[in-house]
């Protein structure tokens, strides 16, 4: 076993605390984290809840290798049913929070109900807490991890907080650990904030037992760590550049969806990617990037660690920010940056500060800004909504307005914390909102990579990079190169990623590895950890299984084949510049061969045969 | 800036072509003094194969990963083949890397 075999459940309406046994035989079939914790939540919650109401639940989940010394084995996931998406939530994030939850002897939190007043979850190995939160309600992630830390006296303990942001109902609000790591996506802090629960606060000083074969699982860790670090990609590129120097690379192929995705190439990309954040500043000489940093028990340290220009608009009268912290990673680069228009790269630092200070997503953020753009080019939005703020494609000082307001949830930042789907539904322009099933596009146009079209229609998060990273084939040859603008067989492209991916996502690992192991690198990992036989057939089995699990809560939540679409831009526009140009998304090319490996119907709903294969529960 | 030619032509028939050459992430080192965001005007041969401007600049050949001309990646096979490179094509290199 790497599984403690036990988690927690707190109910937040009536105050008990629970301890339960993990159900081991959902552990075999699922794994863990993403897997796991959906089984949880199919099993206990109804598809169709209010997401905000009480009837929802939202589980904080590690894998069998969290915490454990596997390289990046440090990962938790926030499982819940999403308020923006209406399907499952499922948000990942490094850091060093899920680690110490499992040395706590913790695999899982369940949170039910809703508390009357705002709460803290304290959990110290064995004893867990709810105590008031009303003097951290109103504060910031960061304010509020200062004051806890002040009152529990303990620097080792590990907190996951939201922001006012989610205070405040932002439909994408995360929740933030260590400062500046994120369960990002789908606004799994608004949910938090919805059961009027501010922070979760840990201290584990169990370590981790229970390794299945010790001596094998110290090798077989061994040898995959040389695999990254001879890796030119996870060994070199990721800690010196981080994500962003894709910023370059996507503009060049010109797939960097510009201005809510009218345009597919940025002039000013090389401004904002990674090589400009190491170039020195004139003011200070210094560069934006201070230096890389690295999650719990990772050996890639892709992150990146920044500071503003002291004399930058944004900060010159707030000295509380020049810090540093975490900087620009690509998705939020992209999405504050060239998605609306905006080429300054300490505002965009500023405003990765606020949206990690006060737990928005990023990417959610900032397409929502660039709809809300366009909007205002349009005249849909006018100066009376925004008091006066000329909201324009490029102006930076619009976007950190934007990015105050939303944090706050003040203003027209209550209108912003819609997310691009309502905001544009609101002002009567649906058509000019970049999502799939309300959730806003990652980085990555798919007029010019055409797997990720496929990819993002039928993520069961709405749009999403992280649940089938074909850009790594299409682009940049990982494991090997497919051509970007084919589509012609980008279906089973998208399909191995996908499933490929939900068993990383649930073993605690870093998707990021997959850079350079493949499955028979990882396989063995989770094999000399946990008991049962772990092949990579296996892991992709189970891969395969949380995929069909989540497309059927999906389902059952109302969700069906029509969602399965991309906004009309990307379907009939056709790209007007760098290779794409005169070329749209196939995605009618590639669904129907799609459904058909994924063993759904023509119409693209779960069959009953799919899901008795799969022994999906009714 | 005008560099050298990479080799000697094949024939008296050729003549001088300017590109822009870009190298990125941990090829930037590379590039000749002058350039700007990663990129610099080169003169070469108007028969130059991708290789021959990749040697030329002493980048390994290992780690030129994504060739890319115009945006549109080249394989391997096609980087020793003249007469792909055409007048103001942009050439641009990676070594390997990925995000996400």
């Amino acid at each position: 076993m790497s599984w403690t075999r036990k988690f927690l459940r707190v109910n937040l309406t009536s105050g008990a605390i629970t301890e339960e046994a993990l159900n081991m035989q959902w552990a075999h079939d699922y794994l863990g984290q993403r897997g796991l914790a959906t089984r949880y939540l199919v099993d206990e919650i109804d598809p169709a809840c209010d997401a905000l109401g009480p009837d929802n639940k939202m589980i904080m989940t590690t894998g069998p290798l969290t915490g454990t010394i596997a390289s990046t084995g440090g990962r938790y996931s926030v499982v819940c049913k999403s308020p923006l998406t209406g399907t499952v939530a499922c948000s990942n994030s490094g850091g060093f929070f899920g680690a110490e939850l499992k040395f706590a002897g913790w695999d899982m939190i369940i949170f039910e109900g809703k508390a009357a007043t705002p709460m803290y979850l304290s959990i110290e190995d064995d004893v867990a807490t709810l105590l008031p939160a009303d003097d951290l309600w109103g504060k910031t992630v960061w304010e509020a991890d200062k004051m806890l830390r002040q009152k529990h006296q303990d620097p080792q303990t590990k907190i996951a907080c939201v922001g006012r942001s989610a205070e405040e109902g932002c439909l994408y609000s995360a929740i933030v650990n260590d400062l500046h790591r994120a369960a990002g996506r789908s606004g799994v802090g608004t949910v938090m904030a919805s059961k009027n629960l501010k922070a979760v606060i840990v201290r584990g000083t169990k370590g981790l037992g229970g390794i299945q074969d010790p001596k094998r699982f110290l090798q077989v860790t061994k040898d995959a760590k040389k695999v990254l670090a001879d890796n030119a990609v996870t060994g070199q590129g990721l800690p010196a550049y981080g994500t962003q120097v894709l910023m370059n690379v996507i503009n060049e192929v010109g797939a960097l969806p510009t201005r809510n995705m009218r345009e597919t190439q940025f002039e000013g990309a090389s401004n904002v990617g990674g090589e400009a954040m190491h170039e020195p500043r004139k003011s200070d000489g210094k560069p934006n990037l201070t230096t890389n940093g690295a999650c719990f028990s990772c050996t890639i340290a892709c992150g990146r660690i920044s500071t503003i220009d002291r004399t930058h608009f944004s900060v010159k009268d707030k000295p509380e920010y020049w810090i540093n912290s975490g900087g620009l990673e690509y998705e939020a680069a992209w999405a504050l940056g060239p998605d609306t228009g905006v080429d300054d790269i300490d505002a965009l630092t500023y405003v990765n500060f606020l949206c990690n200070e006060d737990g928005m997503d990023p990417i959610s953020f900032g397409s929502t800004v660039a709809a809300a753009m366009e909007l205002f080019e349009t005249g849909a939005i006018t100066t009376e909504q925004t008091g006066g703020v000329e909201l324009k494609f490029g102006s930076a000082e619009a976007l950190c307005w934007a990015a105050e307001m939303t944090a706050k949830g003040e203003g027209f930042g209550i209108d912003l914390g819609l997310g691009s789907k309502r905001l544009c539904e609101k002002y009567g322009k649906p058509e000019l909102s970049m999502t799939v099933k309300g959730q806003e596009f990652p980085a990555y146009d798919p007029r010019g990579i055409q797997g990720m079209g496929l990819a993002y229609a039928t993520a069961n998060r709405g749009a999403c990079h992280l649940r089938g990273y074909t850009v790594a084939s299409e682009i940049l040859g990982i494991p090997e190169k497919t051509d970007p603008l084919e589509s012609d067989g980008k279906a089973g492209l998208v399909k191995a990623f996908q499933d490929a991916t939900a068993a990383v996502d649930s073993a605690g690992l870093c998707v990021f590895t997959t850079f350079a192991w493949t499955m028979d690198d990882i396989a063995p990992q989770v094999d000399a950890a946990c008991e049962g036989d772990w092949s990579t057939e296996r892991m992709m089995e189970v891969g395969e299984r949380i995929w069909n699990l989540e497309k059927d809560f999906n389902q059952k939540a109302g969700i069906t084949g029509a969602d399965d679409t991309l906004p009309e831009r990307l379907l009939k526009e056709a790209a007007n510049t760098g290779p794409a140009k005169g070329r749209v998304n196939e995605l009618d090319k590639m669904l129907p061969e799609y459904y058909q490996l994924r063993g759904y119907s023509t119409d693209g709903s779960m069959t009953d045969e799919t899901r008795q294969k799969w022994a999906l529960p009714s | 800036m005008s560099l050298r030619r990479p080799f000697e032509p094949a024939s008296d028939s050729f003549y001088i072509m300017k590109i822009t050459f870009k190298l990125f992430a941990t090829l930037q080192h590379l590039l000749p003094p002058g350039a700007v965001k990663n990129a610099v005007t080169i003169e070469v041969s108007d028969d130059a194969s991708m290789h021959d401007i990749i040697d030329q600049f002493k980048v390994p050949r290992e780690l030129a990963h994504l060739v890319l001309i115009n945006g549109v990646f080249y394989c391997e096979a096609d980087r020793d083949q003249a007469k792909i490179l055409k007048e103001d094509d942009v050439l641009a290199i990676w070594p390997p890397v990925a995000g996400g």
